[in-house]
């Protein structure tokens, strides 16, 4: 059975694989209908609406339909029911599990539960694969990965897709440039195991001083909750904030991503520049969803 | 417990049945004893030496727990603390095994997850899991990596 949990469990040629079948997704080279006969359960006990979306989205695409539970207050999980519980019966409903969790490891769990695959859709500041396949199959649509510099802004140690992200882009020869506010670096064996993976890792103290040597400009979201109040959130938030201003003299090719939802670390006005491409990554994220869902059910 | 070496020094008296735990790491005694679950509390008759001399590890620590031979996983737990730690089973007052500890590839429920947002920390049907790496024992549920303070770690 193949289960989708970290972007560890993958080989670069497992990362290609998968990313080929979404850009054949994405040109329409399908058979519309082909999940017509499945069912997906959708478990997001964590609030999400891109990626939720996105999976179902994917899912109407290709024929299949989906069941879902929406939050924690909407399951038996109040009622005290473990995961193992919840996934066990659930996995004798449907075709295929997509699982948001707070816990970290809750999908791993998941899969050694369930009768079904499972897709790790988020588990707490762990993994998101599925967000790792759209990153890089944005970044694919514009320059090949291969040897490029990627620039990871924002909050590095709690951000999960900057993990997942960071990790699959050791496969490929990257640079990786790291700007981060102090206090939420990079945590420290995430930064060793890249290099032991072979990935240069370069440390920024701001974003100018990086920015015009980057391919790839990955900006996470600040989460106001890390901080301890407002007033330093308002002043980490402000300096790291991408502006109009900031893009003089970068590379042409440059592309700024991000996860979104966005909270000011990207001014609007950048929205209009070339170099925004995340409305194009978020939209990505259907034929990359698309193919992960085609491939745990064939 | 002890009697007078014809040397001058104290030595331990030997035991009838029971396991001999030789050559721990000075000064993990106690936390060896306290890993097998042995406390003030227990009934097994206990000897403790801790910091002697010994020739191929400078200092050392030895227990002796009468009437109890331990088990596999007991081991496991003790190379975490003591990977040098040598085990001898003994009846009559014979050794009738000798072995190494080896710690395992993957040590299951012997080691707590210290992030707190871990799955394997909630209330969930499963055993905390790790793989034992050289650079110390990674988490294989939420790839938390432990480098040291393992001993207040285990179960």
């Amino acid at each position: 059975m193949y289960h989708i949990i970290s972007i560890r469990d993958f080989e670069r040629s497992d990362l290609d694989y998968l990313l080929d079948r979404a850009q054949e997704f994405d040109t329409g080279n399908y058979r519309p209908g082909m999940l017509d006969d499945k069912l997906v359960a959708l478990l997001f006990f964590e609030p999400s609406t891109r990626t939720r979306m996105s999976f179902a989205t994917a899912m109407a695409r290709l024929g299949g339909r989906t069941i879902g539970v929406d939050s924690v207050e909407a399951s038996s999980i109040v009622k005290g029911e473990t995961l193992a519980d919840t996934i066990r019966v659930i996995s004798s409903y449907v075709d295929a599990i997509v699982l948001r969790h707070p816990k970290e490891g809750a999908a791993r769990l998941a899969s050694e539960f369930s009768t079904v695959p499972v897709i790790n859709a988020g588990d707490g500041a762990g993994q998101h694969p599925s967000q790792t396949l759209l990153d890089l199959y944005t970044i694919r649509q514009s320059m090949p990965v291969d040897g490029i510099d990627v620039g990871l802004l924002g909050d590095l140690r709690y951000g999960r897709t900057a993990h997942s992200l960071a990790l699959a882009l050791s496969l490929y020869g990257v640079t990786l440039h790291t700007i981060a506010p102090g206090g939420l670096e990079m945590p420290a064996n995430i930064t060793l195991e890249l290099r032991e993976r072979g990935m240069e890792v370069v440390e920024h103290p701001n974003v100018e001083e990086a920015i015009r040597e980057l391919d790839v400009l990955y900006v996470t979201r600040s989460q106001r909750e890390r901080f301890p109040d407002s007033a330093s959130y308002y002043n980490v938030a402000s300096s790291y904030r991408i502006t109009t201003d900031l893009l003089d003299g970068v590379k042409d090719r440059l592309m700024i991503l991000h996860p979104l939802p966005r909270a000011g670390e990207i001014d609007p006005a950048v929205d209009c520049t070339p170099y925004a491409r995340y409305f194009e990554q978020a939209r990505n994220g259907v034929p990359v969803r698309m193919a992960l869902l085609h491939e745990v059910m064939r | 417990m002890s009697r007078k070496d014809p040397s001058g020094g104290l030595l331990v008296s030997p035991i009838k049945n029971g396991t001999v735990i030789d050559h721990i790491t000075a000064g993990e005694a106690l936390n060896v004893l306290r890993i097998l679950g042995i406390t003030g509390s227990t009934r097994e008759c206990l000897s403790i030496a801790t910091n002697v001399e010994s020739k191929r590890m400078g200092k050392k620590d030895i227990v002796k727990i009468e009437n109890r031979e331990l088990r596999t996983e007991e081991v496991d737990r003790i190379a975490l603390l003591a990977p040098q730690a040598r085990i001898n089973i003994i009846r009559d007052y014979k050794v009738v095994e000798k072995k190494g500890v080896e710690i395992p590839e993957i040590l299951r429920g012997v080691v707590r997850c210290p992030n707190p947002g871990c799955i394997t920390n909630t209330n969930e049907p499963v055993a905390s899991t790790f793989e034992v790496l050289d650079k110390g024992l990674h988490c294989l549920y939420c790839d938390w990596l432990i480098k040291d303070d393992i001993a207040n770690l285990i179960i």
